[in-house]
């Protein structure tokens, strides 16, 4: 009797399965099927399993779908994730038919206000994740996912990226550290992804590292679309090396800093008033600017905690970041309440755009605002406020002055 | 096979005759008018009790003997004791023991706590059940446990129904949390208070024979009196009637799912887009969490203008309350409390009322409230393309939900299905409702994390939120949103054409047919 190879958590589902596979030497395939749905959907994920296995390679097995309500895309990757526990060696990939809605690019400038994380072995979030519309969404990977559960995380993720629709949010991957993280390319980059996100990087060896994959598998695929990166930095040495790091490749978006692994590194923890990050956020920050990028804050962990989150937020703008992570939908609408421009602040963008029009019109080379000259990096910092302001609906374009 | 079919003005197939009786079909809404006088119960006269007004007997079997508990009688409980009434199961306990059979049970609602009825059902104590029923003991019916076929009644239908004597009570039980040896009785006080108990009115009035039973016995008068002991027959006291902390809940709460949150806001939008939320407005929700969430966005909105509604139609809340007690609502009208925060508010607030679903949702009344109310949020487990609702059956054809009040808020002003458009791939708008409840003509808004669908018969609404900027899709939309995510067409129910239970409309009629699920391969 030869063993069985799984794909699943335990414990109550919602929207997933777990699958358990047993190869086989002969006798074709078998297929065991249970769960509420089985009257809705049984004989359409039978097929759909048979489907699967038969793009995959697979001829002889004993398959068992435990069903609560997964979309074919996961049921489909979580079969490939036991059949490719048990046969490493196999190359074929089994994929959901790509939705044309799926295919939306991105742009080096753009908001990123709010990123929402979700655990990529956890579809039941993905499905209305857009709705809720953060700024960009993170398939993650990495620390969300319990290392039985690293190879479904991935194939699931690669799945959603092609039948999921995010809406407007930013396509986003956290991948692992190092090996898999690069392993974790190999699957993600040719689906269509926006962002992908770099854990633990503490020099620009890991970014080249990465941009070197990337850029071997968008030749070989033939992918237009650049992959743009976000490296996070969680150590003190990362701290250190934030510079290099930030300009280590063109395709860097920003510089985000994750503070749960950085205080540990220092020996401390994190506190209410992130005295202890201080310095690492603001060199961050600091760093982000000089290589003319953006930088992101790190999450906020006390999901009952509205009143905190907003002071984290104000104090994230404060401190020049131009965005933080969200884990959970909820954090969104306080998030960008925090990042918000004020009305004073958008007043006085308005009025400073104002007399850069003036003053181009009239074609005097010199802005000046009642007495004040006004400089270039301060007309275009209030054309970026102007537009944040526009995009989060705070001012029509009209009174904003444009 | 259950006799001779009639597809009904709906398109449904009904049964000619139901348990015996032959049964009106659907003819639209509006479209029925029984004619005739009220039912009555047989005269009774006051020299047939006890002139110091003391009608205690000394056990509930006494008082079902002393009632003329036999063969094929007709019950009716109530469910103001919700999940903790202990007195509905002891009624059948006794009746078994006493080796009557074919009872018809009237519940006005029943509970998980009730599920002990399945055995009855099963032996033979009772034929069927007419009522509101969820859960083990609907999945029961459509397993085909009942001997007779199940009567779905509305609340209001219930009152129809015993009013215009389709259904005549021999014996109404009524659980009070406080009553007096006459038969006064009231929910409020006791250990067992549940609150109003506003389901036992047509009850007492019409049932041959009225039997109070309470834990928390009272001196003459027990005031308020929402049962009137002039229609008791005895009372009987009970070391306990019920399980407090599953009669109230300590505490409801709102919804903390993102999306329902996200559902409820939409919701809380629209009717301040449409304008159906202003000053001196009227609004019925429920106690779910994402109705709960709803309330609450409600208050805010009319808290920030400064306005109030004029009156909130209860089951009632601590969210009720608090926009009663902040005044954002100037009364709330109840027919039940839900947590505790309620039981209290109608106890000290004099502008907490209760009042029974026999006034406010009654066919036979002369005039209903719910047609008054502007802002009507309703559940379902499915609606249609044609906006028609269905609230008791799942897809897979088994009977789960109650009925409740449900159709008698469909003729409310505006009437709201805040519901996520898939819940685990089962799509929530389908193309054919499994079970219509509810005609679409009265349902106006249909509003999901996906999107909001507006009734085209309401234009009144669509030209009132056009310009809104919320996300207005019509339900074709909708519907093909959903179809493309749960990726294929779901398989069909496997029913049999075996009648498990009818579905009346709220004037007697009947609008669909619950069938027997067919027992999958391999099940036994």
């Amino acid at each position: 009797m030869s063993a069985d190879f799984y794909s699943g958590v335990a414990g109550k589902l919602s929207s997933d399965c777990r699958v358990s596979y047993q190869p086989r030497e002969a006798g074709g395939i078998e297929i065991e099927l249970s769960g509420k749905l089985t009257g809705m959907y049984g004989r359409a994920n039978v097929e759909l399993a048979r489907r699967t296995l038969s793009q995959l390679g697979v001829v002889n097995a004993l398959l068992r779908i435990e069903d609560f309500g997964a979309l074919p895309y996961v049921i489909m990757a979580r079969i490939e994730a036991a059949v490719k526990t048990a046969h490493p060696e196999i190359t074929a990939e089994a994929l959901p038919e790509q939705k044309p809605q799926c295919c939306t690019q991105s742009r080096k400038q753009r908001r990123r206000t709010t990123r929402l994380y979700l655990p990529g072995n956890q579809p039941k979030y993905f499905l209305n994740a857009g709705l809720h519309q953060p700024d960009g969404v993170i398939l993650d990977l990495e620390d969300s996912v319990h290392s039985g559960e690293k190879l479904s995380a991935r194939l699931i993720t690669r799945n959603a990226l092609r039948v999921i629709n995010f809406y407007n949010a930013e396509k986003m991957v956290r991948i692992n550290q190092g090996g898999i993280g690069l392993a974790d390319l190999d699957t993600i980059v040719p689906q269509n992804v926006n962002v992908i996100l770099i854990p633990k990087v503490e020099t620009a060896a890991q970014i080249h590292a990465v941009e070197t994959r990337i850029a071997e598998l968008q030749e070989r695929y033939a992918l237009a679309e650049p992959v743009y990166l976000m490296p996070i930095i969680e150590s003190a040495l990362g701290v250190i090396n934030a510079w290099p790091i930030a300009c280590a490749s063109t395709n860097i978006v920003s510089l985000a800093i994750g503070l749960e692994d950085y205080t540990a590194d220092l020996g401390t923890n994190t506190s209410a008033t992130g005295i202890e990050s201080l310095y690492a956020r603001s060199a961050v920050v600091n760093a982000a600017a000089a290589a003319g990028i953006g930088a992101q804050d790190s999450v906020f962990s006390n999901l009952a905690d509205k009143d905190g989150l907003l002071t984290a937020a104000l104090e994230a703008k404060q401190l020049g970041f131009e965005g933080k992570g969200c884990i959970h939908p909820g954090q969104i609408a306080t998030i960008k309440k925090g990042f918000a421009p004020t009305y004073s602040e958008i007043e006085r963008a308005g009025a400073i755009v104002a007399a850069a029009e003036q003053a181009k019109a009239a074609g005097i080379g010199v802005v000046s605002l009642g007495s004040k000259m006004i400089d270039t990096p301060v007309v275009k910092k209030a054309l970026t406020v102007i537009a944040l302001a526009q995009d989060m609906g705070l001012i029509t374009a009209k009174a904003g002055g444009l | 096979m259950s006799g001779r079919m009639i597809a009904n003005t709906a398109g449904r197939l009904v049964p000619e005759k139901v348990n015996g009786q032959t049964v009106i079909p659907f003819k639209g809404v509006g479209g029925h008018r029984p004619a005739g006088k009220k039912h009555g119960p047989t005269i009774s006269t006051a020299l047939d009790y006890p002139a110091d007004g003391n009608k205690c007997v000394g056990s509930l079997k006494e008082a079902l003997i002393k009632c003329g508990l036999c063969d094929g009688m007709k019950i009716s409980t109530h469910h103001h004791l919700r999940n903790g009434d202990l007195v509905s199961n002891e009624v059948f306990t006794i009746a078994e023991e006493l080796d009557v059979k074919g009872l018809v049970w009237l519940p006005s609602a029943s509970f998980p706590c009730h599920q002990p009825v399945i055995g009855h059902l099963e032996r033979g104590t009772i034929d069927h059940i007419e009522g509101s029923m969820n859960g083990e003991i609907g999945r029961a019916v459509t397993d085909g446990k009942m001997r007779g076929t199940a009567v779905l009644r509305s609340h209001g239908g219930r009152c129809q129904a015993i009013q215009d004597g389709e259904v005549t009570i021999d014996i109404a039980v009524i659980a009070a949390p406080s009553a007096d040896a006459f038969g006064n009785a009231n929910g409020m006080y006791g250990p067992s208070a549940c609150g109003g108990l506003g389901y036992v009115l047509a009850d007492y009035m019409y049932a041959e024979r009225v039997i109070v039973v309470t834990d928390n016995l009272q001196q003459f008068p027990c005031m308020p009196m929402e049962v009137e002991g002039n229609y008791v027959d005895c009372v009987v006291v009970m070391d306990k009637i019920g399980i407090p902390e599953q009669i109230i809940s300590g505490t409801t709460k709102i919804t903390s799912s993102p999306d329902r949150l996200l559902i409820a806001e939409l919701t809380a939008q629209f009717c301040e887009c449409a304008g159906i939320l202003r000053d001196g407005c009227a609004i019925q929700a429920g106690a779910g969490g994402t109705s709960l969430a709803i309330g609450n966005f409600l208050q805010k909105i009319l808290a920030a203008k400064n306005e109030r509604a004029r009156f909130g139609f209860g089951g009632s809340t601590k969210y009720m309350v608090q926009m009663l007690e902040a005044g954002q609502m100037e009364h709330i009208l109840d027919a039940q409390c839900f947590d505790l925060d309620a039981v209290r508010s109608l106890k000290e607030n004099v502008n907490h009322h209760s009042v029974s679903v026999f006034n406010a949702y009654n066919f036979h009344s002369k005039g209903n409230y719910t047609s008054m109310i502007d802002i009507m949020i309703l559940g379902a487990t499915e609606v249609d393309v044609d906006f028609n609702g269905n609230v008791v059956t799942h897809s897979d054809g088994h009977l789960l939900h109650g009925i409740g009040g449900w159709q008698n808020c469909l003729h409310a002003k505006c009437v709201i299905l805040p519901i996520p458009s898939v819940r685990d791939r089962i799509p929530t708008i389908v193309d054919r409702v499994t079970t219509l409840v509810g005609p679409g003509e009265l349902i106006d808004v249909i509003i999901t994390e996906r999107g909001i669908a507006i009734n085209p018969l309401r234009r009144d609404l669509l030209a009132a939120v056009k310009d809104s900027g919320l996300p207005l899709k019509t339900i074709a939309q909708l519907k093909a949103e959903v179809d493309e995510i749960i990726g294929v067409t779901p398989e069909k129910p496997h029913l049999t054409d075996e009648v498990a239970a009818i579905v009346k409309w709220v004037d007697g009629t009947v609008i669909d047919t619950i069938y027997k699920v067919a027992k999958s391969e391999g099940e036994k």
